[in-house]
């Protein structure tokens, strides 16, 4: 992996080194050459490993005092938030921290489509994205239905009856998810189950995820390969560690103000009464962040049909390598590119929005057009584009917008004393 | 080497895979087939209710294999109103004397069959019933008239043990 040969300086750490090469992964890891012009959209991928951790150490703690049993599991809820030492807080940060970690993949999602940090070299890093994106989503899902509440059980019946749209075998698989004729202790234990697993899953990812980054490297906003290591590179510590340590800190404390001020803002007040088979609460709606792919199932009048948009308009983003057409990577030098961009940024909050509110009238026909267009903006609009955009030209390296189109070797020469 | 050697070679490979597939599907079913719905769960398959407390134009809700069961005693113009209703108006057609053995009850799973909310009593644009989540509108005989749902709601295998037994399953 690495690119020059690390010794250990001790003589056990060369020993050690020789049996299991752990010191030259934690070499390649500091010195790992990063593009100097790095921006802050850059830190979301540290940001999203802290969000992991975060969720995995409150997970934990909170399956110690957490029962998964249909009578007991909204009581147990309800004991960590009265009764365990420090429960509110661990279940709180658990909570929001699963709202946190979303804003960030949205963000981290955001910066590749604006930089376009999906394209060649690095679609295999892209996918395994949208992988662990997708594995996020059955995590949150699962585990909203935990503390077994009106909107636990309800939104878990929603969703696991998607797959009775399936012809012929839809209702076979939706009793075999529920483990019974309906949403009951079987299906609280297997989520639970699932639960537990999903983010070792993610861990796992995260590794393959950041392996395939360090074969070709960062993408960076110029958006133009750089020469590793080199004066347009710096090394990730103490640089981006520091950078990212900042930035984490922001993030914090942006967390710390749900978590301290108005935990329960992102939830529904309907969650904390019991689940009850007999009562449907008069307005299911998911967590904020699924909503818009909600809005895209309820737009299409067919049940099945549905259900197939809303899941092409996730896996469509897997195919986004392929569907975009231009060889220009960052958006700062794609004029056209750029405000498209925009639109579907709008476009997904549109669809935010609406699926929050009733499937009807004006928000119905504003749904539709909002779903039309995300799907015209990845079929149509990035395949033409590519073909049909005037594009600004690319600076050499990535210094010469800065140094104004030559390096100057006085300069260069004083910042690499500085190293 | 002789031509017919590869060929052998070939067959003895597809055949161990082929076994070898047979073995891991057989080690896999079990694994896959406990999620199914188990003993317990389907020895609850059945539910007798007694009915005769029930009012005319009544309706009441019972827990049947974790879903609701609507009885209603139909009041003699939901019936007619129910008969009345021509096949081609209706997005998944069934005649009323089909869904009510006997016309003044009518006994059917209460869940939507959009993605299974329970609709509400009385309600609607059909005086039948609606389902808050997604707005699909039924008729006096639960079926589909306006809305996201593609079909009529169940009605389950059911029987009157006496004149005030119903035995649902």
């Amino acid at each position: 992996m690495s690119d020059h040969e690390y010794v250990p300086s001790s003589k056990f750490g060369k020993w050690f080194n020789d049996r299991l090469p752990l010191l030259s992964l934690a070499s390649h890891l500091t010195d790992y050459p990063t593009p100097k012009n790095l921006n802050y959209w850059w830190t979301f991928g540290g940001i999203l490993t802290f969000c992991l951790i975060t969720q995995i150490v409150t997970g934990l703690t909170l399956a110690m005092h957490y029962i998964a049993h249909a009578d007991l599991a909204f009581e147990s809820v309800e004991h960590i938030m009265r009764d365990v030492n420090y429960g509110w807080l661990i279940r709180y940060i658990h909570a929001n921290g699963a709202s946190m970690f979303f804003l960030a993949v949205y963000i981290h999602i955001f910066r590749s489509l604006f930089y376009g940090s999906y394209k060649s070299p690095r679609e295999i890093i892209w996918i395994i994205g949208i992988i662990i994106y997708l594995l996020m989503m059955a995590a949150a899902f699962m585990g909203y239905v935990l503390p077994w509440g009106q909107m636990s059980f309800w939104g878990a019946t929603v969703i696991t009856n998607l797959f009775s749209a399936i012809p012929l075998v839809g209702e076979g698989i939706v009793n075999w998810l529920w483990g019974g004729y309906s949403v009951d202790n079987p299906t609280l234990t297997r989520f639970f189950t699932l639960h537990y697993l999903i983010p070792f899953l993610i861990l796992g990812l995260v590794v393959l995820h950041i392996w395939a980054l360090h074969i070709p490297g960062n993408n960076n906003p110029v958006g133009i390969d750089v020469k590793k290591p080199s004066k347009d590179t710096v090394p990730f510590h103490p640089y981006i560690v520091i950078k990212d340590a900042f930035a984490l800190l922001m993030f914090t404390i942006v967390f710390a103000f749900f978590v301290f001020y108005s935990p329960n803002i992102l939830g529904h007040a309907d969650n904390y009464i019991e689940a009850n088979p007999m009562v449907t609460p008069a307005h299911i709606v998911p967590e904020w962040y699924l909503l818009p792919f909600y809005a895209i199932l309820r737009s299409v009048p067919d049940k099945l049909m549905g259900v197939v948009a809303m899941l092409s308009a996730i896996l469509i983003l897997a195919a986004l390598p392929w569907l975009d057409t231009s060889k220009i990577r960052s958006a700062v030098f794609r004029p056209l590119y750029k405000q498209f961009y925009w639109i579907l940024l709008v476009d997904v909050l549109v669809l935010g929005y609406v699926g929050a509110m009733p499937a009807e009238g004006l928000y119905l026909l504003i749904a539709r057009v909002a779903t039309a267009y995300y799907f015209i903006h990845f079929l149509i609009i990035l395949p033409v584009l590519g073909f049909k955009e005037k594009t600004i030209p690319l600076p050499l390296s990535i210094t010469e917008p800065v140094l104004g189109g030559f390096p100057m070797a006085s300069v260069v020469k004083k910042k690499e004393g500085l190293n | 080497m002789s031509e017919k050697k590869p060929e052998r070679r070939e067959f003895l490979f597809t055949a161990s895979y082929a076994v070898g597939a047979v073995g891991v599907g057989a080690v896999v079913w079990p694994l896959i087939d406990q999620m199914n719905p188990d003993a317990s769960v389907k020895a609850l398959a059945s539910t007798e209710v007694d009915v005769s407390a029930v009012q005319p134009g009544k309706t009441i809700t019972v827990l049947w294999r974790g879903k609701p069961v609507f009885i209603k005693r139909r009041t003699p113009e939901e019936i007619a109103e129910a008969r009345a209703v021509k096949m081609e108006d209706l997005k998944d057609p069934q005649k009323d004397e089909d869904r009510a053995k006997d016309p003044e009850w009518l006994v059917m799973v209460g869940v939507c069959t959009h993605l299974g909310c329970v609709p509400l009593n009385d309600k609607g644009d059909y005086n039948g019933w609606f389902c808050p989540c997604h707005g699909s509108h039924y008729d006096t005989s639960g079926r589909i008239r306006k809305g996201p749902a593609p079909l009529n709601m169940e009605v389950p295998k059911y029987e009157f043990v006496n004149s005030n037994t119903i035995k649902i399953g």
